[in-house]
């Protein structure tokens, strides 16, 4: 059989215990099967989800072409265009890069180390998943107007979304067995020798899992970019929509979008097939003894604050702030209960379709390798580097004429969800079921199990708390959509997004700071769970 | 964790599976026992629009809207529902939805969103009655939209710092000004009224009027509102903005009390353009009728003067009058500009990118 270690694609992001290379012994057994047929009914499937998450692809053809391809190539081959991309790259750039140093150094320091309060820090370095990047973009321009451009931009991006370096490192950081570190010292490597040498590059596919992530998300974000008045190529597309009444523009644009997340994606998974794969060796790892941190002990508080205060004390006070100021004229808590618990019911319903559909696709990933799986992993993202408008709009137009009776009714609206954060699943899901031991399901076949009993007695049960953090994951995500959700909610129907949106629009953050403070406070649960360490 | 499968102790699995199982039953409860306003308002109908709902698309918000639909209820019996979204936004799901739309009625913050709908052929003609009950100024020359309320770009200024506001925006790139000035860069109205500026003086004049404003060091604030603060507190002495959020502030402060006062550009100057929320009826609605209705209500007496109180406004439609202490529409010597053309925002933004203000 070929050695994982040099295919050309499919490692988990998250190698827990990785092996680092084809140099190792040989392992007992291998997590990839490229050699195993998937069965059909995972293959029908996946194919369905990516299907569903191609969706939007469709509609933006229609309408990028509907008056001529040249039309379309006259409005994207601009300087202007080329102008946007250097822009929404360069600020992808800068926010994945600074994600990186905060999520890779607080991972490092909150599991790694013997940092004073390592539990809490690592509980905080998780909460600002729970802001969404309007509110953190809004709190910090009131506050210091002239952040207002690219670095307000891409300050307020990266607090918002270095999490998603975090997580996964912090998972990968754990996973890892010390045993190597531990030799690397012996044969005289420095601790920041080692830690280049031997950690990092373990913790590569981690950090570039959640690297896509990020700039996917700063690609597509408008809340931020548009509040701290930086152009880019998702704010273009808006005001496409907003200035000429002209959908053939902005879907030109989108399509450019998506070429970029193909090469983004693409990128990454090269990133991950030259990097190490899930510990199947014999005996057991154990968890890495904390390094002691000596003299830079107050440095790393410092670090750990500073981020802390930024990403959360500073826009939590900002709402405690409107709270305060707000008259009482200004609450209304039969209408905040009923909108989170609507807010709850779409977020949920949203992550557990999303999961749903990401689970064959993850598993087809991790379990049979191949073009295939391959194929049907890079769909799912395609609608993830899209602005929501976007995708809403294609809801619109896609329902209206092949799903009326769904057109602005929940399932619409949760199906959308689906369809723009079906990667935050897959990644997990894939990396969840990679690191559990194929061995298992041998076992489980030879004992006469279908595929069906293997996936659902052997693969789902162990991958489920992987399964179950993409869920709350995608479930937080969910909580803040606000474009789609304007476009596809049921008439009359709010969530607390929505809401928020509703009394800025009217210039009254005094209103609006109730929503965002249960909006954050519900988003913090699940994110508190997620970033709660088990060392 | 996420992507912590390999972390397989029960406990943690146990802690994260019970939280998928809470994040899924809880909603579902608050669901059963909320009274289901939202997520039963689509359903319970039964389909699209049927029972004769009267289904109206706002771009207006609904703390300004939602009270009047509740008096436009009771004046003509029909059962209305308003989706709120961003005029823009709606405009284009309306396109997009075609003549499958549910929607009757589209009431929109601005005439440029109309006059894109009507464009299209997405608005049916209004009966010319309605019509005449607003000036030929206030509405869609070809009769399907027409302007409910009106709004006026103003120069607020510091009463103490200045002692006689400039009479044109042209006079805000002289270097007295300069670092002066404050503005809303983003704000739709001051868009509008750069690209009134466009269609008075052209395209070339704009530019180079916004090159020379953006020179003169003017300070950028998010919204209307901030700018008017900033003036009141002396911080600008001059701002661009639209008559009433002074006029708010002085109803929720004392007009006394504020120092920033309002000078209304003369000489047809773009720096005192007109811009209307307006109305138009959805053509193919199945609520013709009752949208129909609906126009004659917003035009009315009732609703004029709501929207005079509530959001000091100018009341467009002949014979009503604002409380306020507002100088009559007709005195403001304000530009003679057909309002559908301001639907040419694109060029209008390009310019302000051009010129580094959004």
């Amino acid at each position: 059989m070929k050695s994982p270690g040099t295919r050309g694609h499919q490692a988990p992001p998250a190698p827990a215990r990785s092996d680092p290379g084809p140099d190792d012994a040989p392992a007992p057994s291998r997590p990839g099967r490229a050699g195993r047929r998937p069965p059909l009914f995972l293959l029908a499937l996946a194919s369905a989800a990516a299907a569903l998450a191609l969706l939007p692809l469709v509609y933006l053809v229609v309408r990028a072409v509907e008056r001529g391809p040249e039309y379309a190539w006259n409005v994207v081959a601009t300087d202007r265009t080329l102008e946007l991309l250097a822009r929404s790259v360069g600020l992808a750039a800068v926010v994945v890069t600074a994600c990186l140093v905060l999520g890779i150094s607080l991972a490092w320091l909150t599991v790694r180390t013997a940092l004073p309060g390592r539990r809490a820090w690592s509980v905080l370095a998780t909460l600002p998943l729970a802001v969404p990047s309007y509110v953190a973009a809004f709190a910090w321009i009131s506050a210091r107007p002239d952040l207002a451009g690219f670095s307000g931009a891409a300050f307020a991006l990266t607090l918002v979304s270095y999490p998603y370096v975090y997580l996964p490192v912090a998972a990968a950081l754990r996973g890892i067995d010390p045993a190597q570190e531990e030799a690397a010292r012996a044969l005289g490597h420095g601790p920041w020798s080692t830690f280049r040498r031997v950690t990092l590059p373990q913790l590569r596919p981690a950090a570039a899992g959640g690297g896509l992530l990020v700039a996917l998300y700063v690609l597509s974000d408008f809340g931020a970019v548009s509040i701290m008045r930086y152009e880019t190529f998702t704010r273009a597309i808006h005001t496409s929509y907003k200035a000429s009444f002209d959908r053939t523009p902005a879907a030109a644009l989108s399509v450019v979008l998506v070429l970029m997340t193909v090469l983004l994606v693409a990128a990454e998974a090269r990133t991950r097939g030259r990097a190490g794969h899930a510990r199947t060796g014999g005996g057991t790892a154990r968890p890495a003894s904390p390094a002691p941190l000596g003299r830079l002990k107050w440095p790393a508080l410092g670090w750990c604050s500073a981020v802390a205060a930024a990403g959360v004390a500073f826009p939590a006070g900002t709402l405690g702030y409107w709270l305060a100021v707000g008259n009482s004229r200004t609450w209304d808590p039969r209408g905040l209960l009923e909108t989170g618990g609507i807010t709850l019911l779409v977020a949920a319903l949203g992550a557990a379709l999303t999961t749903c559909l990401a689970l064959p696709v993850g598993v087809l990933a991790a379990r049979h390798r191949g073009r295939t799986a391959h194929l049907l992993e890079q769909a799912a993202y395609a609608g993830h580097a899209v602005p929501g408008i976007t995708v809403g709009l294609a809801m619109v137009f896609l329902a209206v004429r092949f799903a009326y009776p769904l057109y602005q009714e929940l399932p619409l609206l949760v199906t959308a969800y689906a369809v723009l954060f079906l990667p935050i699943a897959v990644g997990a899901t894939r990396a969840a079921v990679l690191q559990s031991p194929p061995v298992l399901e041998d076992v489980a076949r030879s004992l006469g199990r279908g595929p069906l009993g293997v996936l659902r007695e052997v693969t789902v049960p162990l991958a489920a708390p992987g399964i179950a953090a993409g869920a709350a994951l995608t479930f937080v995500v969910c909580m803040k959509e606000l474009p789609a959700t304007l476009l596809l909610r049921p008439t009359g129907m709010d969530t607390l997004a929505t809401r928020l949106w509703t009394e800025t629009g009217t210039g009254s953050y005094a209103a609006a700071a109730p929503y965002a403070a249960v909006l954050i406070l519900i988003a913090a649960v699940p994110s508190y769970l997620l970033g709660r360490h088990r060392t | 964790m996420i992507w912590k499968g390999f972390d397989m102790r029960r406990s943690s699995s146990r802690t994260i599976g019970a939280l998928a199982a809470s994040a899924l039953l809880v909603p579902l409860m608050a669901a059963c026992g909320s009274d289901g306003r939202g997520t039963g308002s689509g359903t319970e109908a039964g389909g699209k629009n049927e029972g004769g709902t009267l289904v109206i698309y706002s771009g207006r918000s609904e703390e300004l809207v939602a009270p009047l639909i509740e008096k436009l209820e009771k004046a003509t019996g029909a059962k209305a529902e308003v989706r709120y979204g961003d005029s823009a936004e709606l405009a284009a799901q309306l396109l997009e939805e075609g003549d499958r739309t549910d929607a009757d009625l589209f009431f929109s913050q601005d005439a440029g969103a109309l006059g894109a709908l009507g464009k299209e052929g997405r608005l049916a003609a209004l009966p010319q009655k309605s019509l005449d009950t607003v000036d030929k100024a206030f509405r869609a020359e070809n009769g399907n939209w027409v302007g409910v309320s009106g709004r006026v770009r103003v120069i607020a200024y510091h009463s103490d710092k200045v002692a006689e506001a400039p009479d044109s925006v042209h006079e805000l790139t002289k270097p007295e000004w300069k670092g002066k000035v404050g503005y809303a860069p983003t704000n739709a109205s001051f868009q509008a009224f750069v690209t009134g500026m466009r269609v008075l003086e052209g395209d070339d004049a704009t530019r180079k009027w916004l090159k020379d404003f953006q020179a003169n060091d003017p300070q950028v604030y998010e919204k209307n509102g901030a700018v008017l603060d900033a003036v009141d507190d002396g911080k600008a002495e001059l701002g661009l903005i639209n008559h009433y959020y002074w006029y708010e502030k002085a109803a929720e402060e004392g007009a006394d009390k504020l120092k920033a006062k309002l000078h209304f550009p003369t000489k047809g100057d773009p720096g005192a353009l007109v811009n209307v929320a307006g109305v138009g009826v959805i053509k193919g609605s199945d609520q013709s009728t009752a949208a129909q209705k609906a126009v004659d209500f917003f035009l009315a007496k009732e609703a004029q003067t709501y929207f005079a109180n509530e959001t000091h406004e100018y009341p467009l439609a002949a014979g009503v009058t604002s409380e306020d202490d507002l100088p009559p529409l007709e005195s403001i010597d304000a530009p003679e500009i057909d309002l559908s053309r301001l639907e040419s925002l694109q060029v209008t933004l390009e310019m302000l990118q051009e010129a580094g203000m959004v």
